[in-house]
C-alpha cells in the first residue's frame, strides 16, 4: 500500500485545494487527481454571471494553481465508477483499477433536474459547456422561464434580463433566496429584481412542460422560448455506494475531522461532504458555499496526513465560517455565518422600502448572532464583514 | 519578501482576502480594497490563503 500515493476523486475547486493543502502539510509522494470533466479546475461562480453574459472568456475562469502542485498527476476526462475503501482501490469507467494509500473524495454536486418531460429547450448551469449553451440563447426579446429562485435562478434571471430577455421566475417558496437569507431580505431582493423588469410567480410549481412553455399548478400557461432548471443539486456519491456501510444520505457523512465512515485514510471535502460544524451544533450538514472547499481541504489534508504518517492528529474539529456572495444586476448580496438556522431576523441598518439603498440584516438563534447578510453596494458588504469576529466566536460547549 | 499584486480591474471588493490575511489586505469605509504590496515573508502562507479565497482570482503572489 505504501507508495501508492493519494488519490483525489474530483478535480474541481475542492480537489485542487486538497492537493495544494496536502503539499502544504508536507506530503511529497504521488498525488493523482481524477476529474470527470476534460478541463483543469475552473471557477464556477462566473458561469451564471460574467461568462453567461459574454463579459468574460471561459479561458479566464481557470483557477490559480499553487506551484506546489506542478508535479501532481491529472487524470482529466476520467470518471471513477466505483471505490473499495477497504481494499483501497478505485475502478475507473474504462475498467482499470487504481490502487491508493489515501483517498480524498471531492466529487461535488450535479444539478437536480425537473421530473417533467418535454418543454422548450432546457438548460442547467453547472459546467463551462452548460454556460456557453445557455449564453447562446439569451438574445434580446427571448422569453426565458427560470424554474427555481436560489443562487443560480436569481443570478441567471438577472443576467438574462440585463441581456434584454423577458424573464419570469417560478418557485414554490414565498420569496427568492428564502433558504439562504430569509423572508425579509428575500422580499427586498425580489422588489429590486421586479424594478428591473424580472417577473416572479412565487408560491407556484410547474406541473407540465410543453414545446411552447410551462403550465403552473394554478393552470396558468407561461410562454417560454428557453427554460432554465435551477432547482438545486444532487451530491455525486454513486461511486462510493460500492463500499458497504457508508452513509450517503445527502452527501458523504463525515466525522468532525472529515473522515469518511470512521476510516482514517479516507476524507471528503467541499460540496459533497456532510459534516458537523461545532459553530452550529452537532447536526452534520452539507454547505455548498464557495469558501467551503478551501476550508475543508485544509482540515482534511491534515487529517489524512496524520493517519498516513502515523503522527498525532490535531484534535480541533473542522469549524469553517460559512460565507457566500451573489452578484445580481449591480447588486451585491453577501453573507457570513449561517442565516438559514436563525429563529429571528433583525434589520441592522437601511430602509427596506427604499428601492436602492444598502440593507444589512442580522440573524439570531436563541439571541446569539449566527449570521449577517447585506444587499447593495460594497459598503454594505464591508459593514457585514465587520461582524465577522463576533460570528467567528465559538459558542460555549454544552456540558 | 513576498510580492503581492491585485488586479484592481478585476477586484470586486469581496473582502475574503481581508479575513485570510488581515495584515496585508483591508477594506476602507466604502468597502474598497487596499493592500501591502511587499509584506514580510512570514506572511506568505496567509497571502497564499488570501489568493485562494479571492472569488475573482485577482491576487498574484510572487517571490
Amino acid at each position: 500500500m505504501a507508495g501508492a500515493g493519494i488519490a483525489v476523486v474530483g478535480a474541481s475547486l475542492g480537489g485542487l485545494r486538497a492537493a495544494e493543502q496536502l503539499r502544504a502539510a508536507g506530503w511529497r509522494d504521488t498525488i493523482t487527481l481524477f476529474g470527470e470533466e476534460p478541463h483543469l479546475p475552473y471557477n464556477r461562480p462566473p458561469l451564471s454571471k460574467e461568462v453567461l453574459a459574454g463579459e468574460a472568456p471561459a479561458s479566464g475562469t481557470e483557477l490559480r494553481r499553487r506551484p506546489s502542485v506542478q508535479d501532481v498527476e491529472w487524470r482529466l476526462g476520467t470518471a471513477v465508477a466505483a471505490a473499495d475503501l477497504t481494499a483501497r482501490t478505485l475502478t475507473l469507467t474504462d475498467g482499470s483499477v487504481h490502487l491508493y494509500e489515501g483517498l480524498v473524495a471531492a466529487t461535488g454536486v450535479r444539478p437536480r433536474r425537473l421530473p417533467l418531460p418535454g418543454g422548450p429547450p432546457r438548460h442547467v448551469v453547472r459546467t463551462l459547456e452548460d454556460s456557453a449553451a445557455l449564453a447562446a440563447e439569451l438574445v434580446a426579446g427571448a422569453r426565458v422561464l427560470v424554474i427555481g429562485s436560489g443562487f443560480i435562478g436569481c443570478e441567471v434571471a438577472a443576467t438574462a434580463r440585463t441581456a434584454g430577455c423577458e424573464v419570469t421566475v417560478v418557485a414554490p417558496e414565498s420569496e427568492p433566496m428564502l433558504l439562504a437569507v430569509g423572508e425579509d431580505l428575500g422580499r427586498a431582493l425580489r422588489h429590486r429584481h421586479e424594478a428591473r423588469g424580472v417577473r416572479f410567480r412565487m408560491g407556484h410549481l410547474a406541473t407540465a412542460l410543453t414545446p411552447r412553455g410551462a403550465v403552473l399548478d394554478d393552470g396558468t400557461e407561461l410562454a417560454a422560448d428557453v427554460l432554465v432548471e435551477a432547482v438545486g443539486s444532487l451530491p455525486n456519491t454513486e461511486w462510493l455506494a460500492t463500499t458497504p456501510g457508508l452513509d450517503l444520505t445527502d452527501g458523504i457523512l463525515c466525522d468532525a475531522h472529515l473522515r469518511i465512515g470512521g476510516l482514517s485514510h479516507a476524507v471528503a471535502v467541499g460540496d459533497v461532504a456532510r459534516f458537523p460544524n461545532p459553530r452550529y451544533g452537532p447536526v452534520p450538514r452539507r454547505v455548498e458555499h464557495w469558501s467551503v472547499p478551501g476550508d475543508t481541504a485544509r482540515h482534511a489534508a491534515r487529517t489524512l496526513l496524520a493517519a498516513l504518517t502515523d503522527t498525532p492528529r490535531d484534535p480541533t474539529p473542522c469549524a469553517p465560517l460559512p460565507a457566500f456572495w451573489s452578484d445580481q444586476f449591480t447588486l451585491r448580496l453577501q453573507s457570513f455565518g449561517q442565516p438559514s438556522l436563525a429563529d429571528r431576523t433583525e434589520l441592522l441598518s437601511g430602509d427596506p422600502e427604499s428601492p436602492d439603498g444598502d440593507l444589512l440584516y442580522g440573524y439570531y438563534e436563541n439571541d446569539r448572532l449566527i449570521g449577517v447578510a447585506a444587499l447593495g453596494s460594497p459598503a454594505a458588504s464591508a459593514a457585514a464583514a465587520r461582524h465577522r469576529t463576533e460570528l467567528m466566536t465559538l459558542p460555549e460547549p454544552v456540558v | 519578501m513576498v510580492k503581492v499584486t491585485v488586479d484592481m480591474d478585476v477586484c470586486q471588493n469581496h473582502g475574503q482576502c481581508v479575513f485570510a490575511a488581515p495584515d496585508v489586505f483591508r477594506l476602507d469605509e466604502d468597502g474598497h480594497l487596499a493592500y501591502v504590496a511587499s509584506p514580510d515573508a512570514a506572511l506568505r502562507d496567509d497571502v497564499e490563503d488570501a489568493a485562494d479565497v479571492c472569488p475573482l482570482q485577482a491576487i498574484r503572489v510572487e517571490g
